[in-house]
């Protein structure tokens, strides 16, 4: 569980968060939505420390450790060219090793399976330069995944991935949730997926909360209409919404 | 493997340092005057006692002093570069190196004290350093490129400020000269017993830190996120680092380039990560040093030349060579 409360970020005179206050309970998925400059990236940011922020960030058990308690997936994350696959991932360990010592069997077993579970064993010795843009998108979620952390943070997972891969990324995020209740927050562009996949939305806009529910409730053209412009269409089928832009002129 | 090669480069490296010199000593017996220096081994070595003497009061402290500044400036050099994720940092530019020449100045100017000298160099150096971080925190916060901005900024002006000071005392320009372009020379052991107290500290400290170097890899931001406090980090390495040249620079005066192409040739031969480079750094930055100060010693014998005029004689062409090999076989 992971709750902002009354959470607020400043950067200098201009309020770009806030004040917003959210609880997410454990095994939930959370999709943030909004458009660019909403504020979603930012919120994530608060959680782990990265901006200083007014208010309170709280995990169910007390206060939040960054790194132990929460794992986070960057939007753009900055991967050393020549480093390998395996050692990167073994970076997700930090938080678990001590300033002074080394890895140990444990973090190891750690990174092996997080390495199989998405799919990576063969490529553990690549260097992370020659990897193509979706394999380094689940390079970077397999370090989140050996934090072990009981809250995973992805901001934007899916956005330098084809739809096919992209579908695999949120399945694997779907069934570690499901298997070992986690607890999800996705900030993303992705309507449609972000319907499918999450089990509540949050549509930020200017900093604050503008709509909170079920993906029924929040992805409807009046509210889209509202804070992304006109021109888009919403239609549902049995495996939830589906948000189509369409052309503003013809 | 790579452990083997570089312990391997510095016995060969101080081999040859304490057999070439000079004075013509017998190699079997210099062997054998070190073997004798073994506990519990007592063996006739031959050598007279000028020859022993200049064996082990004047080339093996030499030897010794060679292998802890090189090992220092190495392993300095590869921690400022992973600190600052910078390929070009080095103690030069953040203006260790400037602050610790502009107090060498000042010392030859006030006091003939060999003692003073490396106090005023160490001051010089240190101070030089505090300036840079405070500065680079103060304009441009946590990123690092404001902090090599302002460390180019104090070497400027340190430079700028020893020159004024050399201008008004021209009569020590010769001797500071002679300090800029870098010297192993040696009085016996002293210098290598004040020097080896911060070799050791900055290297375990720096040694203990290399997988850190690693994280820091990825940015502040996503380390922070990892849960290092990365700004510990920093300054721990950055103080050792920094003391440690400081030391070194004091007792060897400047001798550039070691910083830059021991941790970038180890990075191409044996890999990029700091858990590899720090202590490889460590062992050929010892091995090369000692290797230049045998050239500086025979190159123009019986005349010696600076060594800093070695290192970059002989190590600027050797890291082209390695740059230009690699990027063959890549």
């Amino acid at each position: 569980m992971i709750r902002w409360d009354s959470v607020e970020v400043t950067y200098g005179s201009a309020r770009v968060l806030g004040p917003v206050s959210l609880e997410v309970q454990s095994g939930q998925w959370l999709g943030l939505i909004g458009p660019n400059g909403a504020g979603k990236s930012t919120m994530l940011k608060a959680a782990l420390g990265l901006v200083e922020h007014r208010g309170h960030i709280s995990l169910g058990n007390g206060d939040r450790q960054p790194g132990l308690d929460i794992a986070w997936m960057p939007q753009r994350p900055r991967m050393p060219e020549e480093m390998g696959l395996a050692d990167y991932v073994m970076l997700g360990r930090t938080p678990h090793i001590g300033y002074l010592s080394s890895e140990g069997r444990h973090d190891l077993d750690s990174v092996r399976l997080a390495l199989e579970r998405l799919d990576l064993t063969d490529l553990a010795d690549r260097p992370l330069g020659t990897l193509s843009g979706g394999e380094s998108q689940r390079t970077v979620l397999a370090r989140a995944l050996a934090q072990e952390a009981q809250i995973l943070l992805l901001d934007e997972p899916t956005a330098s991935l084809d739809v096919g891969h992209g579908i695999e990324v949120l399945e694997v995020v779907d069934e570690l949730r499901r298997t070992e209740g986690l607890t999800v927050v996705t900030a993303g562009h992705d309507l449609t997926l972000a319907g499918r996949f999450a089990d509540r939305l949050v549509l930020l806009a200017d900093g604050l909360i503008r709509a909170d529910g079920s993906p029924h409730s929040v992805l409807t053209e009046e509210n889209l209409t509202a804070y992304y412009g006109s021109g888009i269409r919403v239609i549902y089928d049995e495996d939830g919404p589906t948000v189509i832009p369409t052309r503003r002129s013809k | 493997m790579p452990l083997t090669i570089g312990v391997s480069a510095v016995v060969v490296a101080a081999a040859a340092g304490l057999l070439v010199g000079p004075a013509d000593i017998d190699v079997w017996g210099v062997l054998l005057a070190i073997a004798d220096v073994l506990p519990l081994v007592d063996i006739d070595h031959g050598l007279t006692e000028v020859e022993h003497t200049v064996l082990f009061e004047i080339r093996f402290p030499r030897v010794v002093l060679g292998g802890l500044v090189g090992a220092i400036l190495a392993v300095a050099g590869a921690a400022y570069q992973g600190v600052f994720r910078n390929p070009l940092a080095d103690p030069y530019l953040l203006g260790v190196a400037a602050g610790a020449g502009l107090g060498a100045t000042v010392a030859f100017g006030t006091a003939s004290d060999s003692d003073f000298l490396a106090l005023f160099a160490f001051a010089g150096g240190l101070v030089a350093v505090a300036i840079t971080y405070s500065l680079g925190r103060s304009v441009g916060g946590r990123t690092t490129t404001s902090l090599i901005l302002a460390g180019v900024a104090v070497a400027a002006f340190a430079t700028a400020v020893q020159t004024y000071v050399l201008q008004r005392n021209t009569e020590t320009l010769r001797e500071v000269y002679s300090w800029i372009l870098g010297r192993l020379v040696t009085v016996g052991w002293s210098e290598v017993v004040s020097l080896l107290p911060y070799a050791v500290v900055a290297s375990a400290v720096l040694l203990g830190s290399r997988r850190l170097l690693d994280v820091l890899g990825i940015g502040d931001e996503e380390a922070s996120a990892l849960g290092l406090d990365v700004g510990r980090v920093r300054w721990v390495v950055v103080v050792a680092a920094t003391l440690a040249t400081a030391a070194a620079v004091s007792v060897s005066g400047l001798i550039g380039f070691v910083g830059i192409i021991v941790p970038h040739t180890v990075r191409i031969l044996f890999g990029w990560s700091y858990r590899v480079i720090v202590p490889l750094s460590l062992l050929f930055g010892a091995a090369f040093l000692m290797f230049a100060d045998v050239a500086a010693r025979t190159v123009v014998s019986p005349a010696e030349l600076p060594i800093g005029v070695v290192t970059a004689f002989f190590g600027a062409p050797f890291f082209v060579l390695v740059l230009r090999t690699m990027r063959g076989v890549r």
